[in-house]
């Protein structure tokens, strides 16, 4: 019981890292694009990005699971050429994951990019230097707190994510259960000493990120 | 010499409009640019220095062309070694006086750095967030560090604006004394009639559209 207790927690801990890390790299040029590219369907590309946000997860994760079955065109071309099948699999869940955490890391990184002044990233383009430097040595140091927002947000959203996870990967012990779902099995089943367990660790994990943001926000305001 | 003779419209208060300026600039003059607000002063900054492509037209600086719309030659900003020091200076915010200045050197070059430090007087201040310093101080260190990349033409949009009046002659004289060191072609952007009398060597008053002509500063 204790070790499938630590378990689900290494799952989800496992899977708040990687898609955080994954986000990040991501979020990055995304963020960047929309802060100041100009294309047509840059609305969409937003919205699309943001759906997540309104989106039911077992909206996005039906979806998910529709595409990642191998009896589906898209899932059919993975475990075809790739040797992989991502429904109820950990790599199914980082993904959907992923789609899932867009807004929570893109939306964070392109305020703080917008609300920078424009002379910052001209001036430099004046001393010579490329857009790629200026995008790491003067745009990214100086939106510490918006990343450390987007960083936080995911990572805390991550952690509490039910629906999509429960979609795509299912409920396996060891594999796809996440700490969330858990806490539902647990409370059905009345073990609620174990469910309360998870759902205390859930709440710390939650409230200690929270309380990062509105710290480094407001010494960032000062 | 610069030579600008470019066209480009601009969406002002009284709608769009169309700004022409066909100019020469002899080498080492510190001109004045001079016109009522929104005539298109800082347009003009920013197509010399490539953040704004004209309309048509051309742009030599020496003898290199920057810009020439029927030969489609567009040089980005970083290419055509202008200085650009805006209104609201631009410094870093993440970095200190010294790496502000740093950060300009196209290769790195530990002796030009102190002599800009020591030229702008700023050693004291190397180490100093640009967040903790006075107005004066801020121009100081964004002259320096626009100067730390030798360019062959100095824009200066309203370096003075936001500075009291006592700050202000002191800072004029450094303008003045820090054109004649590095003797980059400079065109700074004034409102003040004194100010300009003062500084610069030609005046280019903008008109209603176009840049009328080159004046003389005491003719003002």
């Amino acid at each position: 019981m204790y070790s499938e207790f630590i378990e689900t927690l290494f799952v989800t801990g496992k899977l708040a890292v990687a898609t955080t890390i994954l986000l990040f790299i991501i979020g990055l040029p995304v963020s960047y694009m929309l802060a100041f590219a100009r294309f047509r369907l840059k609305i969409l590309l937003e919205a699309l990005i943001s759906m997540s946000m309104v989106l039911p997860p077992t909206v996005m994760g039906y979806y998910l699971l529709v595409a990642f079955s191998p009896q589906n065109g898209f899932g059919k071309f993975l475990e075809h050429y790739f040797d992989l099948r991502l429904a109820f699999t950990f790599e199914g869940i980082l993904i959907a994951s992923v789609v899932f955490g867009l807004p929570f890391m893109i939306q964070p990184l392109q305020n703080g990019l917008m609300s920078l002044p424009e002379s910052l990233r001209e001036v430099s383009y004046t001393l010579g230097k490329s857009k790629t430097t200026t995008f790491f040595r003067v745009l990214l140091p100086n939106i510490k707190p918006s990343i450390i927002t987007g960083i936080a947000m995911t990572f805390a959203h991550c952690i509490g994510e039910f629906g999509v996870v429960l979609m795509v990967g299912g409920d396996i012990p060891g594999v796809t259960r996440m700490a969330s779902i858990a806490i539902y099995d647990e409370a059905q089943a009345l073990n609620y000493t174990v469910a309360n367990r998870y759902s205390l660790i859930l709440f710390l994990i939650s409230f200690v990120l929270l309380t990062i943001i509105f710290s480094v926000n407001k010494r960032h305001k000062v | 010499m610069i030579q600008i003779d470019v066209e480009r419209k601009m969406l002002t208060t009284d709608g769009i409009r169309k700004l022409e300026v066909c100019v020469e600039i002899p080498q080492y003059e510190l001109v004045c640019l001079f016109g009522r607000s929104g005539a298109g002063k800082t347009t003009l900054l920013r197509m010399v220095s490539g953040l704004f492509k004209p309309d048509k037209g051309i742009i030599r600086i020496g003898d290199r062309i920057v810009f020439d719309s029927s030969r489609k030659i567009n040089l980005s900003p970083q290419k055509r070694n202008v200085g650009y020091m805006f209104q609201d200076f631009a410094l870093f915010p993440n970095m200190s006086v010294e790496e502000n200045i740093r950060f300009a050197q196209g290769e790195k070059d530990h002796k030009a750095v102190e002599n800009l430090l020591e030229t702008f007087q700023l050693i004291r201040l190397r180490n100093q967030s640009t967040l903790k310093l006075s107005g004066g101080q801020k121009q100081r260190v964004a002259l320096a560090r626009a100067f730390a990349r030798k360019p062959e033409v100095m824009l200066l949009d309203e370096p003075l604006s936001s500075v009291d009046m006592e700050l202000r002659l002191s800072l004029q004289n450094e303008i003045l004394a820090s054109h004649q060191l590095f003797q980059s072609t400079t065109i700074m952007v004034s409102h003040d009639k004194d100010e300009i009398k003062r500084l610069a060597t030609r005046v280019m008053r903008i008109g209603k559209e176009k840049v009328v002509a080159f004046e003389n500063p005491t003719d003002l």
